[in-house]
Order: structure tokens, then sequence, then C-alpha cells
């Protein structure tokens, strides 16, 4: 048996991802949000945790993936990434997985946009791929200048 | 290198790094630009050199320094555009800068690195250099053989908050011994582990006691208690030095104590070649404890020289020897009952009790600061032995302090979640427990906040040897006095000042103070005096720096500000010393002659403004000619829990720190759309007379752009702003729409019939189907509106067929009734907005941002609160607008406002400073500039005011002379018949007339009519500047105001006129020049 990793699933737009277990802090349901008006619009608003304001980013945006149709609640996912907690909000929650790491596979060439800055890989599951997610790449927002990618 | 250091590096190397990173980029724009280049840009490169050399060379990094010094000169004459930036000279800069990169990677190396031909190639480029400055520049240092440790000492060399476990498994520590015996009262009980960080805290603080101790004694040299301070500081270095087996420092310790017993006991006078040997000494044994924490011993440490000097200090001590006085040889046995006067000002002289000890560096306990204390520790500090040590006070980890204050601000949300369900809840026995809790939990918070608190005489501990070092190397004498050191402040903003006062301070005896010739004959003491003072006020602390020097020169001053291009020559004629004197804060401002090492690069006052800026603090600079230079500074108490006011835009709630909170001002719907006036697009209030900008928040909040374009841009046509802004977008949509339709009559368009018909679907249908009819459905007129407009639309329908049939003539009358239709549509679009905002009232946020005020238009102004501020996350660290972020009372976050970033994004601070408000004294007489000549009459017992513009002729008119015409009093006047009016009938007034004298009379002319104002006494004319104290209560009556100490009513005369004389003049053009 070779050495495995354990892995944080969930959905986006019907693509498979995954976040190292030891990175999520916790995953908690869709939160009332405070919106930050002037912020990029990948920042979706700020959540009350416990007395702690959390920021949440909205996945779909930053891959640069179409919204999320209205009414759909999204999911949190709270990574720690440094010393900030990051809520990045998702469509669903799928199970925590143990995978082997030598179904790993670094991203092909071929990924363009922000996926190929936020995907580190993927692993070769039986059924399907799941893609790894970059989470300190994926908390990096740059205020200066909006995403043009999600508009 | 110790702990305290190591953090600074740290933190050195990761802000350089992200400063560098910049860099390059901002390079290649630079050179991209060529000579046209952008100083702006320039300067944010200059200024990321200028903070690495200058923490470099705090933190003795000198390669690093050199380098980062030889880039900034090169910026610098790029920034004054005296050279172009080449390619050649781009790519040395960028390869230096990477170099640099390098050495900040492995900063402990650094040092060993050979930065010279870096240097030297960047030299070549300079115009007109020859030498090459090899020397980095090092902070001043006098009689040290470490320059970087004079710097860093200031800094408490072992924070007690680190963990030091490591040192002792280093050290290798008796484990029978009684650490009392060497360490004096330090360590009673206290597990062997911690000997050696009590004995490097204790040393740490005894010897900056001692360096304060040495000034006052140079001073008066007389001082027998603080000789005996020194002494017992050295001896409890010896004792400890040889208890942990660290010979050099012992050795050293020793012959200085040696020395001391001899100043004891007078076998030798103290002078300045003593004091220069033992502060020397003094930084040599920082240099000892640095090395026992980061090694574990001193065996690196090479004291010789400073023995040396020692030895020399003794030597030169036996020559200058005098008679040694009486009470220098009684002084060792005698009573040590209170320290010596001059001891009075400085901290605790007992600096030996850990107790006492505890209030100077990092110590977060107040008490030891409370003057109980420390005149108890200052009794008892000739007898060492038997006070009890830490009885008073103890040591807390400041991270555990950190975390309380956390927790304090958690139970604080938590409290005010309660309060919020106490209202709602009908149970008494609830209720008065949650009273209990509010007042424990606001108890508790001011307690928590207290241990934080640090008296301001922490920071200003260091000054006395910078200034003496400082003036030392300039060749000045200046002496420093402060005032208030007790004075208070949280711990973090004390960090935070920490280096502006010191940039302060050290300008101050730069530039300040003049050399002692200079000064003489001006008439002045040779020694100046810099005084620091620190003060309480409401709410807020002031620390005023000032010295008696030269003062600014103004027209100095305004010639480089037009020479750099900051202002333009008339608007720096126009400016007044204070605000010329404000116009060094301004980036890339220095006009010192020459740039020392120390200051006068021009960099440093814009730092320093930022630095206290970000803080929430204001700094303001006052100066006269030949008399000195005064910085005040207001910071507020503590950054964590603030009151602030909340406010609600666009449905979301905003936190407004109080301390830039002037006033609120409401206005009730139709008055607010009369008194909000326009410039430009640019709405302004009146506000007692004064000009408000007026920033709308939702306009604020509402734009998109991030880099500071002008978010109003859209809105310019918006004349009263957000208040309307749907209507404004509903109309316009609407009008849209039809020239759509008449593009599709002219056949450029298509249109289908569908289309025009759906009157839900075009652009005024959506806004009334959603926002209308939800936000204004009560609205008799959105009723008829909608009505209108489903017209409207089958009219079009019935257009767009007879078109398609190709009958064109009757498409066009058609389009005809659609106009009319769409006339209707505005008009009621118009009616709506006119009886919305009519019910709606203006709430303005009056704000204090930089020196200008403005009101922030808000939706509604909720209540103030304690808030609890915390940071934004990195994601959101970039958005000047906002200030952090905070949990409300029911839990929900609400983003805290930064006003100066507001503003500052509403283009409300801008360069040109005209109207300062810092002076409130000006700012209340010059607030209302409606400066008019008045005509000031008596009537009865009241004073009333008319514009004397409006005044034809003052007559005397004889009584007998009064005819009556159809009820009416008229006299005969210049050929024609002039009507009286006797304004105390119109006002109501009883007349205070003398019959026996002629009539008073006031005449008022139109074209050939004339009308005669009878009062009782024309009283005076006078340029008066009007203050409108309220709004007047009668029609009559335009305002009333004080003029001349008396309040006067200023008349209306249009009201007045209209109604004794309607057919008499043509009023309209009257209104125009009669309003006040």
């Amino acid at each position: 048996m070779s050495e495995t990793k354990q892995y944080c699933t969930f959905l986006l737009d019907g693509q498979y991802f995954g976040v190292e277990v030891r990175q999520v802090q916790e995953v908690i349901r869709y939160q009332e949000m405070t919106r930050v008006p002037l912020a990029s619009s990948v920042v979706s608003g700020l959540i009350n945790l416990r007395g702690r304001i959390v920021t949440a980013i909205d996945l779909r945006r930053r891959l640069g993936l179409p919204d999320r149709q209205t009414g759909k609640l999204p999911m949190n996912v709270v990574v720690r990434t440094g010393d900030d907690a990051v809520s990045l909000l998702v469509d669903e929650i799928g199970d925590v997985i143990e995978v082997p790491v030598d179904r790993f596979e670094p991203p092909p060439e071929t990924l363009r946009g922000a996926a190929r800055t936020l995907v580190e890989g993927t692993y070769k599951l039986d059924e399907r791929l799941m893609l790894v997610l970059n989470t300190y790449a994926a908390v990096e927002v740059n205020n200066q200048e909006p995403l043009s990618k999600s508009a | 290198m110790d702990i305290a250091d190591k953090e600074l590096v740290a933190e050195f190397v990761v802000e350089s790094q992200e400063g560098l990173a910049n860099v390059e980029a901002q390079m290649l724009s630079i050179e991209a630009q060529g000579a046209n280049v952008d100083t702006d840009l320039v300067n944010s490169v200059f200024r990321t050199m200028h903070s690495i050399k200058g923490a470099a060379g705090f933190l003795g990094l000198d390669r690093i320094g050199t380098l980062a010094h030889g880039l900034e000169e090169i910026l610098n004459n790029l920034r004054n555009r005296e050279m172009i930036p080449t390619t050649e000279l781009i790519s040395t800069i960028l390869r230096a800068s990477d170099f640099m990169k390098g050495l900040i990677d492995e900063v402990e190396k650094s040092n060993e690195a050979d930065v010279a031909p870096f240097v030297a190639e960047l030299q070549r480029f300079r115009p007109g250099v020859v030498a090459v400055p090899e020397e980095p520049v090092v902070p001043i240092s006098t009689g040290a053989t470490d320059g970087r440790k004079v710097q860093s000492m200031g800094s408490p060399v072992v924070s007690p908050t680190a963990p030091d476990a490591s040192v002792p498994t280093r050290v290798s520590v008796p484990e029978e011994g009684d650490p009392s015996a060497a360490l004096s009262s330090a360590a009673i009980n206290v597990p062997l582990s911690d000997t050696v960080r009590e004995f490097l805290i204790e040393c740490d603080e005894n010897l900056d006691q001692m360096d304060r101790d040495l000034m006052q004694l140079e001073q008066d040299p007389n001082a027998n208690q603080l000789v005996r301070n020194i002494f017992r500081t050295m001896h409890t270095i010896k004792g400890g030095a040889g208890f942990l087996g660290l010979a050099e420092l012992e050795h050293l310790a020793h012959v200085a104590e040696d020395l001391l017993g001899k100043v004891r006991s007078g076998e030798r006078t103290f002078n300045r070649t003593i004091c220069n040997a033992l502060l020397a000494t003094s930084d040599k044994c920082r240099e000892g404890l640095a090395m026992v924490e980061s090694t574990g011993n001193t065996s690196a440490l090479s004291p010789d020289v400073v023995i040396e000097m020692l030895w020399q200090a003794d030597q030169a001590g036996i020559e200058t020897v005098a008679t040694p006085s009486s009470d220098t040889v009684e002084a060792p046995s005698a009573p040590v009952k209170g320290a010596a006067p001059e001891t009075r000002a400085s901290a605790p002289v007992a600096s030996h009790k850990p107790g006492a000890l505890a209030a100077q560096p990092t110590k977060p306990v107040a008490a030891a600061e409370t003057p109980g204390a420390t005149s108890a520790s200052t009794t008892n500090s000739g007898d060492r032995s038997n006070v009890p040590a830490g009885e008073s006070t103890i040591r807390v980890d400041v991270e555990l302090l950190d975390k309380l204050m956390t927790r304090v601000g958690e139970l604080v949300l938590a409290r005010n979640q309660i309060l919020q369900y106490t209202s709602k809840q009908k149970d008494s026995n609830f209720a008065s427990t949650a009273q209990r809790l509010n007042l424990i939990t606001t108890e508790l918070q001011e307690s928590v906040m207290k241990t934080r608190m640090q008296p301001i005489g922490n920071v200003w501990s260091k000054f006395p040897r910078v200034v003496r070092d400082l003036s030392a190397q300039l060749g000045k004498q200046v002496r420093i006095e402060m005032e208030g050191k007790e004075t208070e402040l949280d711990k973090t903003i004390i960090e935070s000042i920490k280096d502006p006062l010191t940039h302060l301070v050290r300008n101050s005896v730069d530039h300040g103070v003049e050399a002692p010739e200079v000064r003489l004959a001006a008439g002045k003491l040779a020694e100046g005096c810099l005084t620091l003072r620190a003060y309480h006020e409401g709410g807020q602390v002031n620390i005023e720096i000032s010295d008696d020097g030269a003062g600014l020169n103004f027209e100095r001053i305004r010639k480089k500000a037009v020479e750099r291009g900051l202002v333009t020559p008339e608007a720096a004629a126009r400016m007044s010393e204070r605000e010329a004197s404000n116009l060094i804060l301004l980036p890339g401002f220095s006009t010192a002659e020459k740039v020392t090492p120390v200051s006068g690069r021009g960099v440093g006052m814009d730092v320093v403004k930022t630095n206290i800026e970000r803080i929430g603090g204001t700094l303001d600079l006052q100066s006269r000619m030949g008399e000195g230079t005064t910085v005040k500074i207001k910071i507020p108490l503590t950054l964590a829990i603030i009151p602030a006011l909340v406010v609600t835009c666009g449905g979301d709630r905003y936190a407004i720190p109080q301390v830039s909170l002037l006033e609120l001002v409401r206005l009730e719907g139709e008055h607010a759309r009369k008194r909000i006036e326009n410039i430009h697009g640019a709405p302004v209030y009146r506000l007692r007379g004064q000009l408000l900008p007026l920033v709308y928040l939702r306009e604020v909040l509402n734009s998109t752009s991030t880099n500071g374009e002008s978010p109003a841009a859209g809105h310019a046509t918006a004349p009263s702003g957000a208040l309307n802004l749907d209507f404004v977008v509903a109309k316009g949509k609407h009008l849209a729409w039809k020239t759509r339709l008449r593009n599709y009559l002219k056949g450029d368009e298509s249109l289908t019939f569908d289309e025009a018909v759906s009157f839900r679907s075009c652009a005024l249908g959506k806004w009334l189907y959603s926002e209308g009819m939800r936000d204004y459905g009560h609205f008799a007129a959105v009723q008829r509106l909608e009505k209108l407009h489903s017209e409207m639309h089958n009219a079009v329908g019935s257009v767009i067929q007879l078109r398609e049939k190709g009958d064109v003539a009757k498409a066009e009358t058609g389009l005809q009734a659609v106009d009319e239709l769409s006339g209707e549509v505005v008009k009621l679009l118009n009616e709506l907005e006119h009886s919305v905002v009519g019910t709606k009232a203006t709430n303005i946020v009056v704000l204090r941002a930089e020196d200008r005020q403005f009101g922030l238009v808000v939706d509604s102004i909720n209540d103030t609160e304690e808030i609890v501020v915390k940071p934004l996350s990195k994601q959101l660290k970039g958005i000047a607008a906002y200030a952090g972020a905070t949990i409300m009372g029911d839990g929900k976050v609400a983003l805290i406002l930064d006003v100066m970033g507001a503003a500052q994004k509403a283009h409300v601070v801008a360069e040109h400073r005209d109207r300062a408000i810092t002076d409130t004294e000006k700012a209340s007489n010059d607030d209302t500039k409606n400066r008019q000549t008045m005509l000031l009459l008596a009537v009865g017992d009241r004073q009333i005011a008319m514009p004397i513009s409006l005044v034809a002729r003052l007559e005397e008119i004889p009584r007998e002379n009064i005819e009556k015409s159809a009820h009416h009093e008229v006299v005969q006047y210049r050929g024609h018949i002039m009507p009286l009016v006797r304004l105390a009938d119109v006002l109501g007034i009883p007349s205070n007339d003398d019959p026996t004298q002629p009539l008073q009379i006031v005449v008022y002319s139109e074209g050939e009519h004339s009308l005669g104002f009878v009062v009782d006494r024309v009283a005076d004319i006078t340029d008066a500047e009007i203050t409108v104290t309220r709004e007047s209560v009668c029609e009559e009556l335009l305002a009333s105001a004080v003029i001349q100490q008396r309040v006067t009513d200023l008349l209306n005369l249009p009201k007045i006129i209209r109604r004794v004389a309607p057919k008499l003049f043509d009023l309209r053009k009257g209104d125009h020049h009669l309003a006040v």
C-alpha cells in the first residue's frame, strides 16, 4: 500500500475538487454575509464565524466559472492559509476521501486561465478526476484591479 | 542578535522584499517614461530605498544600508529630474536591487557581502559626483564602538513575552546556586531556567536607567544618588556575570565599577570623558547581553576598547579632580531617603526591584507606574535586601494580554447581543441580570484596557541619549525637557509612535535648533531647548514636540514648494504661514541645504504624517520665524475598542469612528432640495454659511473603479445626487427608449411590435414593476404612472403597425400622441420624485479628514456604539475606504469606514488647502464668509439690518410733511409721491419713535419709484460677517444673526414690499438681489 493523502472534496460547476484535509478548518452551511462594496467581485462578503470575521471568496468567480444559479445557496469551506481563515464558497460538499499519492499528476499544459494557477494537479480516481485546489493561490485576491475574467 | 532584534530583522526582511518586489516594475515604467518621468513613481521607489536604508542602519546591516543609500541618491537625482533614466542606468539600478534582494534573503550574511562595486557603478551615473561615500549611513554613535547597538538599545533587548527556553539549556547554571545572592532580589523562588532570563531583563532595564542617570549626572555632576545607582548597576552586572561565568562581561563591569567607586568616593570628578566611557560601557554590556541570549556566552565580546576608554577616563579623572565636595564624601553613608531632586522626573530610581522594573520596557501593569508605587520603591531604593520582590506587580506575557483583549472584545459583542434581547424580554430578572452583565463587562473592558496602557515615558526615555549624541555630533547644545511622561497610551499605539517621534526629535535637533553661535547672535541662550509634552484631552492624547530654534523659513518653503512643483506660485503666495508650514508634510519636500546622514532627505515628514494618520491620529505644525517650531500630534488612546457612529447605506450598516465625527445634520424633505446646491455638479450644503462639500456614501461605495477615478463622474447631471438617483435613471431610460422609437421610424433601428407593446420589459417598465412599485407603490403618482405607461406602449404599438403597413403620415400623427403620453410620463416621474424626495430626509454626517470637513450623506443614522475593531483579511487590505470590520449587536458583520480613505476617494482631500479647520478660533470667525455691508436700524428695542446695497438714501423728513393718500402715509420726495412704511407696524413691534424729532427714513428705490421705511433711528453701518444663528420665525424677516454683539433681524425686503406695495415694483428683478 502506497502513501495516501486525505482530501476534503466539493463540487463546483460539476467539477470535482479537493482540498487537503489539514488545510480545512471546518465546513459550514450558508451564512448570511455582509457585502463589501468596492472589493473585487471575487469577494462575496464577510461572515461572522463565532466572533471572528472571515472573508468569503466565491470560488466560481475565482476560477472564472459562470455564476451560481440564483436561489442556490453555496456552502462554506473554511480553509486556513497562514494566519487567516478564509471561506471558500462552493456548490456542494463531497466526502472526505483518501487517495494514494501515486495517482497524482500535474495539471495538463493546456489548462488555461485562472485554473492554471489555482489547480495544483489532478488525482486520477477510478470514476472521475479530482482537481487539487491550491488554497494559497485561491485566496489571493487583488483589489487593485477588479477581475475582468469573472465579469 | 537577540530575540527582539530577530523579530525586527524578520519584519525588515518581509517589508523590504515586498518593497523590492515592486521596484522592478516601477523602474521599468520609469525607464519607459524616459525624460518625462513620473515623479510619484520615482518617489515610491525612493521611499522604498529610504526605508530599507533606515531600517538597515538601525539593524546594523551596514552593507544593505550602503547599497540602499547609493540607490537612494541616484533616485533622488532622478526625482529632481537632474538626470534622465537611461536604459543603462535602469539596468544598473535593477542589478543593484536584485543584489540587494539576495542580501536580504540571506540577511545574516549580508555584512560579509561586497557592495562597493555596485555603489561605485551607481555613483558613476550621478551628475557631478566625485566622492564616493563609502561609509554607510549609520545612525549616530558617540563613543560607542558599535553603532548599531546605540540604536537598538532603546527597545528592550529581551521581550518578556519571548519564551526563552533555549538559553538555559546552553548556559550551565549551578542547580544549587542561590540566584538571589548573585542577582539581588530578582529571582527568588523562580525556577533556574528563568534565572538567566531575569538577569538579562534586569540588566537591560538597569542599563536603560543607567543611560538616563548618566544624562542627568552630566547636568549635575554632584548628584551622588545617581552615581550610586550606576555603581549598583555595574555591581549587579558584575555579580551576575561572574555567577553565570561570563568572564568578559564581568571584567568590563568590574573596571567600570572601580571607576564609579572612585567617582562615588570623590577621588574622581564626574566629567564628560567619564560619561562617554560609561555610556560606551553600557553599550558594550548590552552587546554582551545580546550575545548571551543568542549564544549563551560572551566569549566573542571584546571589551578591550571600552576598558581602555575607562582607564583613560580614570586617568583624566585624576588630573581634573577637584576638591571633593563635602556631600560627596558623606554620601555613601547618608540615608537614602528619597532620590536626589534630579531624579524626580525620571522613572523610578529603584530600578533594581523587579517590581519597579516591570514598569520599564514592555511592562503591561499600569499599577507599577502609579505615583504610589514609584515613591514606595524610591524610598526603599537604598536597601534592596529587605524588599520582597514582585509583590505588587507581576510580569505578564503581552501575548496573553492581547488574547485577553480579544476575549473581552468578544464578550462586549456577546453583551451587546444580550442587551438587544433584553428589550424584547419581559422577565425583570433577566433584565437586571443583563444590566449587571453590561456593567461588569464595561468595567472588565476598562480594566483590561488599562493593563495595556503604558506611559509615554517609555518611548521618551531614549530621547535624552538621542538628543545628546546627535547634538554632540552636530556641534550643537540642546537640552531636552519632558512634561507628562506618565501620560498613558495603549501599547500598540506606543509602539507605532516610537519611530515617528524619534524622527521628529532628530529633526528638531538637526534642523530646528541652531548652532550655538547663531543662537547667541540671535540673542538666545547658546543651549537650545527641546520640549516634549504629553497630555490627555477629550479622549485623545496630545503630544507636542517643540524647539526654540530658528523656526521654519516660510519664504524658503514657499519657494521650494513652487520649485518642486508642489503648488503654483499664486497658491504659494496666498498661503498663510500655517498653511505654508504644512507644505513640508508633502512627499518629496526638503529645504535642508545639505543632506546630512541624520535627516534632510525630504522623506521624513510625510512618512511621519502617514504613520500618525494610520493610527487615526493627526499631525499639525506650527512655527514662528526665529522662535521655534511645534509639532502637535493627536492620537487616540486605544485602537482596539472605539466609539463609532453606525449608519445605514444601501441596506448595509457601516461604522464611522467617532474621532472624525464633527456633527450630524438632518434636512427634512423640501428643505434638503433647497439647501443642497451645486457647483458644477458637485453638491454642497451651506452649513452655517460655510460651504460643506457633500459626498454620497452610496456613490462612494457604488463606484466600481478602485483606482481613484471620480465615482461621481456619471452623476454630474444628477444635481441632487443619490437622493433621487433612481428617478434620474428611470427618466433617462425612458428617454433612451423614445430615441430608439424615433430611430425606428427613421428606419435606423429595428423594433418589433411585440417589443413595443411589452410595457413590462422596457427599461422603465422593469424599474416600475420592481423598485418603483416596491419602494414607491403607495404614491398615487405611481398608480397613474403605471396606467399611462402601458397606454403609451399601446400607442407605440399602433404606431409600429401603421408604419409596417407603410402609412407613414398616420404613423407620424401617432407618434405625436406617443410624445404627449411620454411627456405625461416624464411629468409624473418628476412629480413622483418631488413627493418622494419631499418626504425623505437627508442625513449628513459632518466629518473631518485631514484639515478639511465634508458631509457624508447616508440613508439613515442609527446610533453610536462601542465597536471592537477587527482587521480586514488580506483580500480586502487594499481598499482605502475601510478601516476594518466589526460585529454588531445582532451578530452581523459591519464594515468600518476609513474616513480619510473615503474622503480621498471622493476627492475631498486634495492638494490645495484653502480651508483649514484645525484652528477653531479662526474657524468660528471665518466659517461664515457672508460678508456684507449692512445698515443697522433701531426699531423699538430691536436691531434690524438690511444690506446697504438696497438703500438709496437716508433722509430726515419733518413730521409735518406727512400727507395721507388713500389710507397711506406719503411724502413728496424729489417730485414724486413716496409711500411711507412704518417698519414697527410691519414687524408688529412697539416703536420708540421720538415725536419731537424729524422722521428717520430709509429710502428704497427702483426706477422712478421709491418707498420710505420709517425707523426709529439709523444705528450704524457695519461691514459685518453675518453668522446666521437661527432661521427666522416670521416671513418679514429672513433670519437672525449676531451683529455687533446684538441679535439682529435681517429684513426680508421683497416680502415686505410685496405686502405693502404690491403694485409698485416689478419684484421679479428685485428678488434676485434682495436676498441676503
